[in-house]
């Protein structure tokens, strides 16, 4: 699992209280994790935190799953 | 400070419109309560009552209460709440504002009625409509604060009609302070620069406003909610005993500014360039 992958997961775990085990790469915030509509702004802004990316709100209204999230990142991060 | 009692000591006061700890509202009621106050908390919903419920608990809020000040008996209940536990109330920190996020971006032209009154009634009147149930609570006098935006004294884009319901909530600071003041009730906005806010997602393009305050603000940089929590304190405990009806700005003086930063253009042609290529 890659450096990032392992940041968003572990943002995931934190923010969502959710088991590690369960934040799989296509994992849904919303549908498999719980999230209800102010967690994904939530972690958005978490994300942008932790990796220095800014996130704008037609891409994040994209990122629905972990992987999203990490492939955003991965293309995006400097 | 050391042989002082701490400035907030026995004040006791309630909080309404923190979502998160990124809150403006957040770091006031951190402020007040690092200086002895009592606090109390309300929230709208469970997904606000998740987020509310342990900062609340970490301050050691005795009280947690669901509002909607849509909604006259849920207000009632929620100062007979306060009047049951406490008998009194010293200060109110008002944090409230709503508007469809789908409005909160391209023109004001475009304000539909449904949703100008809808603002208007969460964002503006619910300050009034607060007050009217803190006032006979405060019989040792009291100090409310409401917060506002830059946007409600000229134009901000995408601020649209929440900018319309500030400039109207400001207005409303002035003659409530006016009406309060023989009980010796203060009441303040404090016109916060832009942070980021839960509530600050909903408009659009927020960043690039974020960024642009950054470079032409005369401090160089945005602010943050403690900041505004100090100022906050300094409205609600004695310090501010002589300040009423006021609209305080805490945006590191951007509102101040009448012209884009000459030592900054080549950064704010940066911005302006990767704001218009985002539009294609």
């Amino acid at each position: 699992m890659s450096d990032v992958a392992e940041r968003v997961k572990k943002i995931v775990v934190e923010h969502l209280g959710v088991d590690e085990s369960k934040v799989e790469d296509n994992a849904s915030f919303i549908d498999d994790l719980g999230a209800d509509s102010l967690d994904t702004v939530e972690l958005v802004m978490a994300f942008e935190e932790e990796f220095g990316v800014e996130i704008p709100d037609d891409a994040a209204e994209k990122i629905l799953t972990v992987k999203d999230a990490i492939n955003f990142i991965d293309e995006n991060a400097s | 400070m050391s042989e002082n009692a701490p400035l907030m000591q026995g004040k006791k006061g309630l909080v309404m419109g923190v979502a998160n700890d990124r809150s403006i509202a957040w770091g006031i009621a951190k402020a007040a309560a690092d200086h002895g106050a009592t606090l109390g908390f309300t929230y709208q919903g469970d997904a606000l009552e998740k987020r509310v419920r342990p900062l609340a608990e970490s301050v050691n809020a005795p009280l947690v209460l669901s509002c909607d000040v849509t909604n006259a008996d849920s207000m009632d209940a929620v100062f007979a709440e306060v009047e049951k536990t406490w008998g009194k109330l010293d200060f109110l920190v008002h944090a409230i504002a709503f508007s469809d996020k789908d409005e909160l971006k391209g023109q004001y032209l475009d304000t539909s009625r449904d949703n100008f009154l809808r603002t208007m009634d969460i964002s503006c009147y619910s300050l009034t409509a607060l007050t009217q149930r803190a006032a006979p609570l405060m019989n040792d006098g009291g100090s409310i604060v409401t917060l506002t935006y830059y946007g409600a004294e000229r134009v901000m884009p995408h601020y649209n009609v929440m900018g319309v319901a500030k400039a109207a909530l400001e207005a409303s600071v002035r003659y409530l302070a006016v009406d309060l003041g023989n009980r010796g009730i203060r009441v303040n906005a404090i016109s916060a620069g832009p942070i980021k806010t839960l509530a600050a997602s909903g408009i659009g393009d927020f960043r690039y406003i974020l960024k642009w305050n950054e470079l032409n603000s005369p401090l160089k940089r945005n602010v943050t909610i403690d900041e505004v929590g100090g100022a906050g304190l300094y409205l609600l405990s004695d310090l501010g005993s002589g300040v009423t009806g006021e609209v305080h700005h805490v945006d590191c003086g951007y509102h101040t500014v009448g012209m884009v930063a000459v030592d900054a253009a080549d950064e704010v042609s940066e911005l302006l360039a990767s704001l218009n290529g985002n539009k294609g």
